[in-house]
Protein backbone atom coordinates (compact mmCIF):
# COMPACT_ATOMS: atom_id res chain seq x y z
CA UNK A 1 0.00 0.00 0.00
CA UNK A 2 1.31 3.38 -0.83
CA UNK A 3 -0.10 6.81 -0.72
CA UNK A 4 0.68 10.03 -2.20
CA UNK A 5 -0.56 13.05 -0.67
CA UNK A 6 0.36 16.66 -1.74
CA UNK A 7 1.79 18.59 1.24
CA UNK A 8 -1.29 20.47 1.53
CA UNK A 9 -3.45 17.51 1.34
CA UNK A 10 -1.16 16.08 4.07
CA UNK A 11 -1.48 19.48 5.78
CA UNK A 12 -5.31 18.96 6.07
CA UNK A 13 -5.60 15.66 6.72
CA UNK A 14 -3.03 15.81 9.67
CA UNK A 15 -4.83 18.96 11.28
CA UNK A 16 -8.77 17.24 10.97
CA UNK A 17 -7.25 13.79 13.03
CA UNK A 18 -5.39 15.93 15.24
CA UNK A 19 -8.24 18.11 16.01
CA UNK A 20 -10.24 15.49 16.84
CA UNK A 21 -8.05 14.07 19.32
CA UNK A 22 -7.81 17.57 20.74
CA UNK A 23 -11.06 18.56 21.15
CA UNK A 24 -12.19 15.11 22.47
CA UNK A 25 -9.33 15.05 25.12
CA UNK A 26 -8.87 18.79 26.30
CA UNK A 27 -12.87 20.13 26.48
CA UNK A 28 -15.63 18.60 28.48
CA UNK A 29 -19.05 18.59 27.37
CA UNK A 30 -19.82 17.05 23.21
CA UNK A 31 -20.82 21.25 22.82
CA UNK A 32 -16.98 22.64 23.28
CA UNK A 33 -15.26 19.27 22.28
CA UNK A 34 -17.04 20.22 18.82
CA UNK A 35 -16.14 24.00 19.01
CA UNK A 36 -12.53 23.62 20.02
CA UNK A 37 -12.22 20.67 17.27
CA UNK A 38 -13.22 23.25 15.19
CA UNK A 39 -11.21 26.09 16.47
CA UNK A 40 -7.95 23.87 16.77
CA UNK A 41 -8.52 22.65 12.55
CA UNK A 42 -8.82 26.75 11.76
CA UNK A 43 -5.72 27.26 13.41
CA UNK A 44 -3.83 24.56 11.82
CA UNK A 45 -4.57 24.70 8.57
CA UNK A 46 -4.53 28.92 8.94
CA UNK A 47 -1.35 27.98 9.96
CA UNK A 48 -0.15 26.42 7.13
CA UNK A 49 -1.42 28.94 4.91
CA UNK A 50 0.06 32.13 6.67
CA UNK A 51 3.30 29.94 6.38
CA UNK A 52 2.59 28.98 2.69
CA UNK A 53 2.20 32.88 2.26
CA UNK A 54 5.29 34.20 4.34
CA UNK A 55 7.30 31.52 2.52
CA UNK A 56 6.33 32.86 -0.98
CA UNK A 57 7.18 36.44 -0.33
CA UNK A 58 10.52 35.21 1.37
CA UNK A 59 10.86 33.39 -1.59
CA UNK A 60 10.49 36.54 -3.95
CA UNK B 1 -3.89 32.56 77.14
CA UNK B 2 -4.33 28.91 75.88
CA UNK B 3 -2.17 28.43 72.83
CA UNK B 4 -4.33 26.92 69.98
CA UNK B 5 -4.69 23.09 69.32
CA UNK B 6 -3.98 21.96 65.94
CA UNK B 7 -7.32 19.50 65.76
CA UNK B 8 -6.23 15.77 65.38
CA UNK B 9 -7.66 15.29 61.87
CA UNK B 10 -8.13 12.23 59.82
CA UNK B 11 -5.81 11.27 57.20
CA UNK B 12 -6.84 13.18 54.16
CA UNK B 13 -8.78 11.77 51.87
CA UNK B 14 -7.46 11.97 47.96
CA UNK B 15 -10.09 14.18 46.05
CA UNK B 16 -9.75 11.46 43.23
CA UNK B 17 -8.55 8.01 44.71
CA UNK B 18 -7.27 5.66 42.29
CA UNK B 19 -9.24 3.14 41.53
CA UNK B 20 -8.47 -0.15 39.40
CA UNK B 21 -10.12 1.49 36.27
CA UNK B 22 -8.20 4.30 36.22
CA UNK B 23 -5.16 2.19 36.53
CA UNK B 24 -6.33 -0.34 33.59
CA UNK B 25 -8.00 2.15 31.45
CA UNK B 26 -5.22 4.30 30.64
CA UNK B 27 -2.57 1.36 29.42
CA UNK B 28 -5.67 -0.44 27.65
CA UNK B 29 -5.83 2.44 26.21
CA UNK B 30 -1.94 2.91 24.80
CA UNK B 31 -1.94 -0.62 24.02
CA UNK B 32 -5.24 -0.50 21.36
CA UNK B 33 -6.11 3.40 20.56
CA UNK B 34 -9.50 4.42 22.06
CA UNK B 35 -10.49 1.04 23.73
CA UNK B 36 -9.64 2.92 27.12
CA UNK B 37 -12.79 5.37 26.42
CA UNK B 38 -14.79 2.29 25.02
CA UNK B 39 -13.78 0.62 28.37
CA UNK B 40 -15.23 3.31 30.21
CA UNK B 41 -18.25 3.28 28.31
CA UNK B 42 -17.22 6.93 26.15
CA UNK B 43 -18.10 5.05 22.93
CA UNK B 44 -18.32 7.81 20.65
CA UNK B 45 -15.20 9.36 22.43
CA UNK B 46 -13.70 6.36 21.93
CA UNK B 47 -14.43 5.04 18.24
CA UNK B 48 -13.54 8.81 17.29
CA UNK B 49 -9.95 8.25 18.99
CA UNK B 50 -9.72 4.75 17.56
CA UNK B 51 -10.51 6.10 13.93
CA UNK B 52 -8.16 9.11 14.33
CA UNK B 53 -4.99 7.33 15.47
CA UNK B 54 -5.35 4.21 13.54
CA UNK B 55 -6.43 6.17 10.29
CA UNK B 56 -3.06 8.56 11.22
CA UNK B 57 -1.07 5.26 11.42
CA UNK B 58 -1.91 4.20 8.56
CA UNK B 59 -1.36 7.21 6.84
CA UNK B 60 1.74 7.16 8.02
CA UNK B 61 2.43 3.76 7.13
CA UNK B 62 1.51 4.18 3.82
CA UNK B 63 3.25 7.20 3.00
CA UNK B 64 6.48 4.65 3.40
CA UNK B 65 7.31 6.61 7.09
CA UNK B 66 9.76 5.37 9.01
CA UNK B 67 9.75 3.36 11.97
CA UNK B 68 12.11 3.91 15.10
CA UNK B 69 13.56 1.24 16.96
CA UNK B 70 14.99 1.16 20.60
CA UNK B 71 18.05 1.61 20.03
CA UNK B 72 18.56 4.03 16.96
CA UNK B 73 21.84 5.16 18.96
CA UNK B 74 21.37 8.64 18.10
CA UNK B 75 18.59 11.02 20.55
CA UNK B 76 16.51 12.15 18.16
CA UNK B 77 16.08 8.70 16.90
CA UNK B 78 15.19 7.63 20.70
CA UNK B 79 12.58 10.60 20.78
CA UNK B 80 11.13 8.98 17.04
CA UNK B 81 10.78 5.74 19.02
CA UNK B 82 9.19 7.16 22.21
CA UNK B 83 6.23 8.68 19.82
CA UNK B 84 6.23 5.96 17.89
CA UNK B 85 5.50 3.57 20.77
CA UNK B 86 2.82 5.37 22.04
CA UNK B 87 0.54 3.53 19.10
CA UNK B 88 0.61 0.59 21.29
CA UNK B 89 0.02 -2.27 19.52
CA UNK B 90 0.24 -0.75 16.35
CA UNK B 91 3.58 0.01 16.45
CA UNK B 92 4.36 -3.43 17.76
CA UNK B 93 2.70 -5.11 14.83
CA UNK B 94 4.37 -2.88 12.16
CA UNK B 95 7.89 -3.93 13.88
CA UNK B 96 6.48 -7.46 13.63
CA UNK B 97 5.61 -7.36 10.32
CA UNK B 98 8.37 -5.68 9.27
CA UNK B 99 6.67 -2.19 8.15
CA UNK B 100 7.40 1.01 7.19
CA UNK B 101 10.52 1.84 6.14
CA UNK B 102 14.06 2.48 7.02
CA UNK B 103 14.76 5.99 6.07
CA UNK B 104 13.19 8.96 4.98
CA UNK B 105 14.55 9.03 1.58
CA UNK B 106 11.99 11.33 -0.27
CA UNK B 107 9.59 13.59 1.09
CA UNK B 108 6.54 11.72 1.22
CA UNK B 109 8.46 9.66 3.65
CA UNK B 110 9.16 12.78 5.98
CA UNK B 111 5.72 13.62 6.34
CA UNK B 112 4.60 9.87 6.91
CA UNK B 113 7.19 9.27 9.42
CA UNK B 114 5.62 12.30 11.73
CA UNK B 115 2.30 10.82 11.01
CA UNK B 116 3.70 7.88 12.74
CA UNK B 117 5.21 9.45 16.03
CA UNK B 118 1.98 12.26 15.87
CA UNK B 119 -0.36 9.45 16.15
CA UNK B 120 1.70 7.65 18.91
CA UNK B 121 1.93 11.00 20.82
CA UNK B 122 -1.90 11.73 20.37
CA UNK B 123 -2.43 8.55 21.73
CA UNK B 124 -0.73 9.09 24.94
CA UNK B 125 -2.65 12.08 25.41
CA UNK B 126 -6.09 9.57 24.75
CA UNK B 127 -4.63 7.31 27.40
CA UNK B 128 -4.17 10.22 29.88
CA UNK B 129 -7.35 11.59 28.81
CA UNK B 130 -8.99 7.84 30.07
CA UNK B 131 -7.13 8.00 33.16
CA UNK B 132 -8.54 11.17 34.14
CA UNK B 133 -12.36 10.00 33.08
CA UNK B 134 -11.49 6.61 34.99
CA UNK B 135 -10.20 9.24 38.21
CA UNK B 136 -13.73 11.32 38.19
CA UNK B 137 -12.01 14.11 37.19
CA UNK B 138 -13.42 14.84 34.09
CA UNK B 139 -17.12 13.48 32.74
Amino acid sequence: MSITLSHFTAAVVFAFFASIVFGITQKNSPKEQFRYGLYCFAMFVGGVLVAGWLMWLIRR
Amino acid sequence: MAKPTAKKSEPAQPEYPLTTNAVVAPIVGWLIPGAGHLMLKRYVRGILLMVSVVAMFLIGLGMQGRIYKPNGGDILDILGFVGDVGAGALYFLARFMDWGSNLAATAAADYGKTFLIVAGLLNFIAAADAHHIALGKKP
